[in-house]
């Protein structure tokens, strides 16, 4: 059946984040990373430019990774989402965030959302990554901070931790 | 940013989609939105309804028919560069295809989508000029198939109309002995073209060219066939000396803007250098 709204509709938008069902309202103009952010508060992801050019808004959509500032509320209706505040199992951090800690991978912290996301994108498909390869896979990421090299540095460290503890922290976005 | 206001819809076929954009004056479909949603928080853009076609999942495939590749037109920019059968057949499309803005937005933005954008700076459809690629458009008429030559018709524009749908893209088989490959010049990763360039060529007995199509983007309105270096280099051995020769004059008819990323004049220049890179690198992969 087709769905539709118009244009001061707010409607209900549902839809499975971090392993949890989350539902709120929108306008069909409402971004979704303002939906996240404002109706959801989850505000873990972050906001740097909206014009879909920064990365700080970066999610899992069904697998992928997407900038959330470059997609409708109104088209996640039913989506599978993993946002940065659901990488961690309880207080245990996923290695990408235990590699970014440890290897200086962050300064102010804003790409940082962006980034892990990204870089675990990447390492789902390539566990193993060279430099140019991550440097690669960060593209759509900008970091005004740390000039980058402590990041490709913990995404080759997480690069490591994930694949010596196998299975369990490789676990599907 | 916020775009203005719009009514949403969500067909389930493509029929209905184009039913609905008949019905709705000043409608847009929305395909992967990686340009119409930039345009339309830019305020650039403000349709008065979007007719969402991205889960039209049917229209996301690449499939081998007899006499051409066929390529859904909401088949994302990732898949294009990770299809081993485009790998094969049209290299071009994947380096076309890898060099796009970034992981996120290929993950996202679709083959379509650039296609009916015709931003000139895109990559792919100055790749899809080259191939010289067909295109499937579908109204409430019947379908009709429409040329890369006829189908980018100016800056922005295509010769989609409103209540129509790109629905496929058809990349005719290459013959024997045939090589293809684009090469985007840009300062920055992520960044547009600066000067793209797309060869498909074949070859003949010996190092004769056959058959020749170079494409140009960012330097004109719509994607730009070398003609004039196209029929220099036709019935010629390729070597060093015929390939520069035709780079001379690669950049006739082209008119690139100036703007902060180059200047008229450097892209001219630049035409020369990437033909002749790009023609090479055709060569270095005829089968
Ligand atoms: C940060 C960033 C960097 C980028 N870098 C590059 C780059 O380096 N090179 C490059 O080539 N592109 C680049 N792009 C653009 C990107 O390739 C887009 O994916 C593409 O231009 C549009 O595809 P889309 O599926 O997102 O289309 P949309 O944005 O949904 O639509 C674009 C236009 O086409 C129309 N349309 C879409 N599909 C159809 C269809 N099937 N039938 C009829 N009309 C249709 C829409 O109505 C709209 O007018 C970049 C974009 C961003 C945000
Ligand atoms: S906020 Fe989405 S890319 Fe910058
Ligand atoms: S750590 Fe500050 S922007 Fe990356």
């Amino acid at each position: 059946m087709m769905k539709s709204a118009t244009k001061s509709d707010m409607i209900r938008v549902t839809c499975k984040i971090n392993g949890k069902e989350y539902s709120g309202l929108a306008e069909p103009r409402t971004l979704f990373v303002h939906f996240i952010r404002d109706e959801l508060n989850l505000t873990g992801t972050h906001i740097g430019c909206d014009t879909g050019h920064c990365g700080a808004c970066t999610i899992f959509m069904n697998g992928k990774s997407v900038k959330s500032c470059m997609v409708l509320a109104i088209q996640a209706q039913g989506a599978d989402i993993t946002t940065v505040e659901g990488l961690a199992d309880g207080d245990k951090l996923h290695p990408i965030q235990e590699a970014f800690w440890e290897n200086h991978g962050l300064q102010c912290g804003y790409c940082t959302p962006g980034m892990l996301i990204s870089g675990l994108f990447l390492l789902q498909r390539n566990p193993d990554p060279t430099e140019d390869e991550i440097r690669r896979g960060i593209e759509g990421n900008l970091c005004r901070c740390t000039g980058y090299v402590n990041i490709v540095k913990s995404i080759k460290a997480a690069a490591k931790k994930m694949q010596s503890e196998g299975g369990k922290s490789a676990r599907s976005m | 940013m916020t775009p203005k206001k719009f009514d949403y819809y969500s067909p389930t076929s493509i029929n209905e989609a184009i039913q609905l954009l008949h019905d709705n004056e000043d409608s847009k479909v929305l395909a992967g939105g990686q340009s119409l949603l930039a345009l339309m928080k830019l305020r650039l853009a403000a349709p008065s309804a979007l007719v969402d076609i991205s889960k039209l999942q049917e229209m996301s495939y690449v499939r081998e028919d007899k006499d051409y590749l066929g390529i859904g037109a909401l088949t994302i920019h990732d898949i294009i560069e990770h299809n081993q059968t485009i790998k094969k057949k049209f290299t071009l499309l994947t380096d076309a295809a890898s060099k796009i803005g970034d992981q996120q937005i290929r993950n996202v933005g679709t083959i379509g989508g650039s296609s009916c954008h015709a931003d000139p700076a895109a990559d792919l459809p100055t790749a899809l000029s080259a191939v010289n690629a067909h295109f499937v458009i579908r109204s409430g008429k019947g379908q009709r198939i429409v040329p890369a030559t006829e189908f980018f018709v100016d800056l922005f524009q295509t010769a989609v109309g409103h209540d129509e749908v790109l629905s496929e893209i058809r990349l005719p088989y290459l013959p024997p002995r045939s090589g293809s490959g684009y090469i985007k010049h840009s300062r920055r990763e992520g960044d547009f073209a600066i000067v793209g360039t797309g060869v498909v060529l074949t070859m003949g007995d010996g190092n004769v060219c056959k058959d020749i199509r170079i494409a140009l983007g960012a330097v004109s309105a719509t994607p730009l066939r070398a003609k004039s270096a196209e029929e220099y280099l036709k019935g010629k051995t390729l070597d060093d000396k015929n390939i520069a020769d035709a780079a001379e004059i690669a950049n006739e008819g082209a008119d690139p803007p100036s703007d902060m990323h180059g200047s008229k004049e450097y892209r001219m220049e630049m035409i020369k250098v990437f033909t002749r890179r790009t023609v090479k690198l055709a060569m270095s992969r005829v089968m």
